[in-house]
């Protein structure tokens, strides 16, 4: 749109000339000497400006300065000199990861492909139960008793991960000749779940039981508790929607079908999209507190994997290889991240960020 | 139709309290049985015949845990880092946060950019590592030799509850802070007595996610903290798990109670200040999510 002559200039009846506005003055003022006033606004608010300095040295000190470590991915790993000083050693550490076909290489690709695994099956069961949930929790009447269940059913939740990993290993320890094995193991196999050579053996040991391990703990802990924001959903819906419905003689299903799932559904596609967005940002702690070499083969994800090579005594060499390792996962994860969001902002005019 | 409409209710009624009690139960019981596990005698547990209650009841490994002064250490060291590490980060937060809620601040986009870029990206598990030793050769030329301030300070700092205080401080009407400023108040006190009593809630949130991720911290402060006295309970609680679980030291072990008791009676001590204050905490927790799950 084109500015009007109006916007910015005034007949001035004594000398019968057109000159600038004010306003228009101190915005040409303001454009021709930008950072002088800049400057100024800062002094004046200065109080504002120091408020920010804090939390602005944090993030700068131990979540920026960390990126430029991340540099150490393309120079050569020394364990004397800083990052700055490394020597460049351009894309081979990427090369050696990715093509290099020796032992580290597939590693590497074992700890992708798992990432994305263990996460893709987080996606699957981890998302729909709290859903379900929360529609239960709406079935309960009395207050009283839907209270009781929600504290039940949130309560694992504040557990910390190394509690509950130590439940958890305490539950399917392995039997020897003097102990018994873990009530949870022993249980599976009365039921005929799993055989009794199995179950002594240790769930924790035999790497086709960790994922179930990894999700059914995760469900255990987490799914009562992300079931609150669909419950909140779900109880926001008008009583008046559902007495329509029943009067056009809908059934529970009908009801749940075209009164409770158009309801839900934004809160439910919101969710959907944070869950992809976060879908490589496994929880490396509580792989790391499960998993042992035995079980490598399916628990080993790309932090775990950097963890072994690049951190603790005698590993200061497997700095730039793991680093190398971390940033692929990373710079995957930031793309879905961005993607799922633009998703979400065009599909639903909410974005996260 | 009137029937038909009954049944259906029904059914899933009764599908909902049967599988809502189960669930329920299942969240229950391994905190019931770690219980009965930590009082039970020896032979009950190594064979594994507790199922729910308790057997040939005793208290030593509850007694071995509180006579032992690495416990308390730990205990108090959690309680160190929790309390100084949400203080600290609720005060860098809550300044930060009034600030970007403010819409004359310049540069405000590229300060919440500079925020919400580190939800996006993070540099892993290994630059960081080398980060906090790099923070930790600074502390000690600054003369702090105590580990824990390291945790208390560097880490621990999220974007997330920062967007969440910066979203309560934006919701408080400017009336309000332009009536305090006629009466005289300066920045701060705006703050302090404006905006902080009108976001109790969120704060009480924030500040909840803040000590509960303090208090449950683990893996980098097993990373970082190499001194043994200043581990915080989590770590403890992990190491003593790999040391009674180590096959030798189950081998020549001859109390009257098993190594699992130990454990398990460690477990319901750690367990056991958070159940206290959780009925109160609960609905701030609920509150958290729905203020963060969907916004803007």
């Amino acid at each position: 749109m084109k500015p009007k002559a109006a916007d910015f200039l005034e007949f001035d009846k004594e000398k019968k000339v057109y000159r600038l506005t004010p306003e228009q003055a101190v915005r040409d003022d303001v454009e021709k000497h930008y950072w002088l006033h800049v400057g100024r606004a800062i002094v004046k608010d200065w109080r504002l400006y120091l408020m920010l300095v804090p939390m602005l040295l944090v993030f700068l000190f131990w979540r920026y300065f960390p990126m430029y470590e991340l540099l150490g991915c393309f120079k050569v790993s020394d364990e004397v000199l800083p990052v700055s000083q490394q020597l460049f050693s351009g894309f081979s550490y990427f090369k050696r990861l990715l093509f290099g076909g020796d032992s580290m290489s597939t590693e590497f690709w074992r700890a992708l492909r798992n990432t994305f695994i263990l996460s893709f099956y987080g996606l699957c069961f981890g998302f729909p139960i709290p859903i379900i949930l929360a529609l239960f929790f709406n079935e309960i009447r009395s207050n009283i008793a839907r209270s009781v269940y929600q504290v039940l059913t949130y309560l694992p939740k504040f557990m910390s991960t190394v509690v509950m990993t130590s439940l958890v290993t305490m539950l399917v320890k392995q039997g020897s000749l003097t102990t018994g094995m873990g009530i949870v193991s022993q249980a599976m196999a009365n039921l005929g779940l799993i055989s009794h050579e199995v179950a002594n053996a240790g769930l924790l040991n035999l790497p086709s039981f960790f994922r179930s391990i990894y999700q059914i703990s995760g469900i255990w802990e987490a799914a009562g508790y992300d079931s609150i924001v669909f419950f909140s959903a779900i109880i926001a819906i008008s009583p008046t929607s559902y007495e329509a419905a029943q009067i056009d003689g809908a059934d529970k299903w009908a009801q749940m079908r075209y009164v409770v799932l158009p309801s839900i559904l934004s809160t439910v596609v919101i969710m959907l999209i944070t869950r992809i967005g976060s879908l490589l940002n496994i929880g490396y702690e509580k792989v790391l507190l499960l998993y042992n070499p035995n079980t490598y083969v399916t628990g080993d994800v790309v932090s775990t994997f950097a963890n072994r090579y690049g951190m603790g005594n005698g590993s200061s060499g497997g700095t730039g290889i793991a680093s190398a390792a971390e940033m692929m996962n990373n710079v995957i994860g930031m793309l879905l991240v961005i993607g799922a969001n633009t998703i979400a902002r065009k599909a639903t005019d909410t974005s996260l960020y | 139709m009137k029937r038909k409409l009954e049944i259906s209710e029904l059914i899933f009624r009764i599908i909902s309290y049967t599988l809502l009690t189960v669930f329920a139960l299942c969240c229950l019981y391994p905190f019931v049985y770690a219980v009965s596990a930590s009082i039970s005698g020896r032979a009950a547990v190594e064979y594994g015949s507790i199922v729910l209650f308790p057997k040939d009841i005793q208290f030593e490994a509850f007694a071995r845990m509180f006579g032992d002064n690495m416990f308390w250490n730990a205990y108090s060291n959690t309680l160190f880092v929790t309390l100084y590490g949400t203080l600290w980060a609720m005060l860098t937060s809550i300044l930060g946060a009034y600030a970007l809620s403010k819409k004359r601040l310049l540069f405000r986009k590229f300060f919440n950019f500079f925020l919400v870029f580190t939800m996006w990206f993070s540099a892993g598990i290994v630059p960081q590592y080398l980060n906090y030793l790099a923070t930790k050769n600074v502390f000690t030329l600054f003369g702090i030799k105590d580990e824990k301030w390291l945790v208390v300070i560097a880490m621990g700092m999220a974007a997330m509850n920062i967007i969440l205080l910066r979203n309560a401080f934006e919701g408080v009407p400017s009336e309000i802070e332009e009536a305090a400023i006629v009466d005289g108040a300066s920045e701060f006190q705006v703050l302090s007595q404006v905006y902080i009593p009108m976001s109790k809630s969120t704060i009480a949130t924030v500040a909840l996610f803040f000590a509960i991720s303090r208090w449950n911290g683990y893996f980098w402060a097993r990373q970082m903290i190499s001194n043994s006295n200043e581990h915080p309970l989590q770590v403890f609680i992990r190491l003593r798990l790999e040391q009674y679980t180590d096959p030798e030291i189950m081998a020549g072990w001859n109390e009257s109670y098993a190594t699992d008791s130990v454990i398990y009676a460690l477990i319901v001590c750690s367990i056991v200040p958070i159940l206290i204050i959780y009925p109160f905490i609960q609905k701030y927790f609920a509150k958290g999510v729905n203020v963060g799950g969907v916004k803007e």
